[in-house]
């Protein structure tokens, strides 16, 4: 078993529920083949610094996962074929860092000061 | 022009500028990650070109881990390849 981090970015006209159903989907890829979840973390609809597939903006899933080789492959490829997924990305890693990302911490501060910083960008 | 042809480059920069260590080989520099793009941020141009690592004194080994981390940040539409 290797530790995995996979990122995808998810449709922005998706309903915050229709993102959980999705994130709930592939994670039930891992616990099924005997994997574990080991964080998940949604990052909130961004901003994407370009275009993709004709979206400006996209939903942003963070997981950190235990699984076998061929879990992985078919959870790429599963990742792959969802219509609703633009992008994905799946590193594996050496450990998974406990505390929220970085991005979790932006978010937080962001929501005090919302305005400045669409402004600003 | 006579004048600038006294003045090595080499003697000039041992007396004025030191060269400025790297950023991130130290004890207490921050971490490369993809997902940090503010960071990333300082090590690009206004056009979204990676800075060079003798313009940015970053070490050599350190400049790998930040191609990849800004490729991997570029992937995911957190950075952009260009800025038009």
């Amino acid at each position: 078993m290797q530790l995995y981090e996979c990122v995808f970015i998810i449709r922005q006209d998706l309903s915050n529920t229709q993102v959980e159903n999705i994130t709930n989907e592939f994670c039930a890829i891992i616990t099924d083949n005997k994997g574990s979840v080991v964080k998940q973390e949604y990052w909130g609809l961004k901003t994407m610094a370009y275009k993709i597939k004709k979206n400006r903006k996209g939903h942003y899933t963070m997981l950190n996962f235990e699984a076998d080789t061929d879990t992985v492959a078919e959870f790429d490829r599963r990742l792959g074929l969802h219509e609703d997924i633009l992008r994905s990305l799946i590193l594996a890693i050496e450990a998974v860092d406990p505390e929220p990302s970085i991005m979790m911490q932006n978010k937080s501060e962001r929501s005090g000061s919302d305005t400045s910083d669409a402004s600003a960008s | 022009m006579a004048q600038l042809e006294i003045t090595r480059p080499s003697a000039r920069r041992s007396s004025s500028r030191r060269r400025k260590s790297c950023p991130f080989s130290h004890p207490s520099a921050p971490k490369i990650d993809y997902k940090d793009t503010k960071l990333l941020q300082r090590y690009t141009t206004e056009r979204g070109k990676i800075v060079p690592s003798r313009i940015s004194a970053v070490s050599a080994k350190k400049q790998r881990e930040l191609t990849t981390a800004i490729k991997r940040a570029r992937h995911l539409a957190l950075m952009p390849f260009v800025v038009a």
